[in-house]
């Protein structure tokens, strides 16, 4: 990248490359790296705020997931995508395209994919003779793999199946984990871990109470996993608190525990590394003065006082026959004052 | 009789309640574990395997999903709530889990230059309005950016100063020190950039390798030398060292209109060279040139042989040479750019 400046002027800036700063120590950079460090500036407004949304920051947000297909799958592994796809809605993305990947022995593409689309959670699902059915849930830490769990499908039931209505997209759901298993075995603290981050949804303040319909379920019972999804229908009781009935809904899973690929506790102690002081974020154009009042300041068009719309007091307002009797009373003060 | 109706009348009280609490109690051998501010509910007991065949499956597990969703409900109702435009809304606390991040957290950045100046002088930042009055346009305009309030670019007339020459172009000037306001702006930008990341940055045309070569080191030792306020003048030279002498400009050009006399000189005499019958071309010299070529060549051949035990004697002696020389600095007679003078 050539800086602009004036050449044959004698400026002392002219003619120089940026890249004599960063090739000497990093030649492989990519272009998300150069923008990253702000070597490369954005060029358009909407750009800065595409990439600061990606840059790492204080408190984050949710958690975008990415749902990829892989190289060969079957009806159930195709429809139970599509199922969580839909329970994950929007903050998800699916790759319904066949991809080639082997995330157990080559984890790269995934790392592509996670850098590109931005997503820290992913859901690959494939399909094979030696492993049918088969969902791989994964999460990452800095565009790198951090937990990988495979689960073998044993049973599923999709939601065009059950035949009932279904609560709004991107209710944040009730998770239930059931089962000595997820308290004691460290593989299955990990995948409670994994799914309560993943299906957690956006972290919020405060919560509607009548708007906790959706509850997932885990029960983890001898290396299996059930997972349901039921409605949750609140219905009165004596007092104050609803009495639930649970409806049959959404997908359910029974899964079976194959491999994983769990963090080393180092690396999982880093990615739980919080930053210090988050302060509150403050709200512009808003001062408070010693009353306590709020204020806060505008920026008007210029006026035209002449055409200022008033209260129209039809008393005050000025009649003919008046008006000329005030120039006249003005007429006669006036030679009174020179004599 | 007064205290025996005093204690039916709390008997009965206490069946009313347990008879309304009967909806939502549910009974379960050990409590379970709940983090509000997740909405996540772990349920610890053991799961009796006699009831989870086949058929009953589903109703066991929605049974056991109904009770463990009944405590997490009942434990949401005991959180504080408020009304917000006629909703009833449950304050949730932090979560309890611990979550990885998805990036690790953003390292504050190291000060710029100016921001260490101005710590060092006490200035502070003076928060300015987003919008200026432009008595011109009389309106409300950004302060800069595009159709800023004062902007000097979309000047029709400057007016020439009285010192300046009066055949320069005041626009292209104007436009010129804005391009060079805009470089320097960016070279000092990536200065900083490279500060905070700790790369070393290469002075004019002196990137630092590890293993820096005989010539280059004098070249540095030079730049170093004119790099003062008075360009050199006043730095000695070290015992042996000698001055540059191919230093300043390369080519030099006649200005266009200067001394008449020395121009109508200089044409005369190329006239007359170009009048005159003897060639320009001084056939004794470059045949003895040629000559001395050959002769270089053909005494590199018959060398070739003894030259390989030449070179390794040869070595040693210079390597030694270095080796003494290396506390003092690196003499002139390094390879140096030849600096061809402006006529031949």
């Amino acid at each position: 990248m050539k800086v602009p400046g004036s050449t044959g002027s004698g400026c002392r800036f002219a003619g120089f490359t940026v890249c004599s700063y960063t090739c000497s120590h990093r030649c492989g950079q990519t272009h998300t790296m150069a923008h990253r460090d702000g070597i490369v500036k954005a060029k358009t407004r909407r750009s800065k705020r595409f990439l600061q949304s990606r840059e790492p920051k204080l408190t984050e947000g949710q958690k975008s997931s990415m749902i990829i297909r892989g190289g060969n799958s079957s009806e159930t592994v195709s429809q139970a995508l599509k199922d969580v796809y839909a329970l994950k809605k929007p903050n998800a993305v699916l790759y319904k395209r066949k991809n080639m990947v082997r995330p157990f022995d080559d984890s790269t593409a995934l790392e592509f994919f996670s850098k590109k689309s931005d997503c820290s959670l992913f859901l690959f699902g494939s399909h094979n003779k030696k492993r049918p059915n088969n969902l791989i849930f994964g999460r990452m830490f800095d565009f790198h793999v951090l937990d990988m769990f495979e689960l073998g499908i044993e049973r599923f039931v999709s939601l065009r199946d059950v035949k009932t209505d279904t609560c709004p997209e991107g209710t944040k759901p009730l998770l239930v984990f059931a089962g000595e298993l997820f308290e004691t075995d460290r593989e299955h603290q990990r995948l409670r871990n994994l799914l309560t981050d993943f299906f957690c949804g956006p972290r919020v303040s405060a919560v509607r109470l009548a708007g906790l319909e959706h509850v997932l379920h885990f029960t983890a019972l001898e290396g299996k996993i059930y997972m349901r999804s039921y409605k949750v229908l609140l219905k009165k009781s004596g007092c104050r608190t609803p009495r639930i009935q649970l409806q049959d809904m959404g997908p359910s899973f029974d899964f079976v525990m194959r491999r994983n690929h769990m963090a080393s506790d180092d690396l999982y102690k880093t990615a739980h590394r919080q930053p210090r002081g988050v302060k509150p974020k403050k709200k512009k154009n808003i001062s408070h003065d010693a009353f306590g009042t709020r204020l806060g300041r505008l920026h008007m068009q210029k006026q035209d006082l002449d055409k200022l719309q008033t209260r129209k007091m039809k008393g005050l307002r000025k009649r003919r026959g008046e008006q000329t009797a005030e120039t006249a009373a003005a007429a006669a003060k006036a030679p009174r004052t020179d004599e | 009789m007064a205290s025996c109706s005093i204690e039916d009348v709390l008997a009965k009280a206490e069946r009313d309640e347990a008879e309304k609490l009967k909806g939502i109690t549910v009974n379960k051998e050990l409590d379970l574990e709940f983090d509000p501010g997740n909405l996540l509910a772990f349920d610890k007991n053991r799961i009796d395997t006699r009831e989870f065949k086949d058929n009953k499956r589903e109703d066991f597990i929605r049974s056991l999903a109904r009770d463990n969703t009944q405590l997490l409900i009942n434990e949401m109702w005991k959180l504080p709530t408020e009304r917000v435009e006629e909703i009833i809304v449950a304050k949730l606390p932090d979560p309890s889990t611990p979550l990885p991040r998805e990036k690790p957290a953003p390292k504050p950045k190291p000060p710029t230059k100016w921001e260490q100046f101005a710590k060092l002088k006490g200035i502070q930042k003076k928060k300015k309005t987003n919008l200026v009055w432009d008595e011109v346009h009389k309106e409300w305009r950004r302060r800069w950016g595009y159709k800023r309030a004062k902007d000097d670019t979309k000047e029709w007339l400057i007016e020439v100063p009285e010192n300046a020459d009066p055949s320069e172009h005041q626009f292209a000037k104007r436009n010129k020190a804005k391009k060079e306001r805009v470089a320097k702006n960016e070279y000092n930008r990536l200065k900083n950039i490279a500060r905070a990341q700790k790369i070393k940055v290469p002075g004019m045309g002196l990137a630092p390798t590890p293993r820096q070569p005989k010539a280059e080191l004098a070249q540095a030792v030079n730049v170093a030398k004119i790099s003062t306020a008075s360009v050199g003048k006043f730095q000695d030279n070290l015992p042996k060292e000698k001055t540059p002498k191919n230093t300043g400009k390369k080519r030099k050009f006649q200005p266009l209109i200067g001394d008449f006399s020395s121009e109508k000189q200089k044409q005369l005499d190329l006239l007359k060279v170009m009048d005159s019958k003897k060639p320009r071309l001084d056939i004794t010299k470059a045949v003895n040139k040629q000559m001395r070529e050959e002769d270089r060549e053909s005494a590199q051949k018959s060398k070739k042989g003894f030259g390989k035990k030449g070179r390794r004697g040869n070595m040693s002696g210079k390597g030694k040479g270095k080796a003494g020389g290396k506390g003092k600095a690196p003499k002139g007679k390094g390879r140096k750019p030849h600096m061809k003078q402006g006529k031949r």
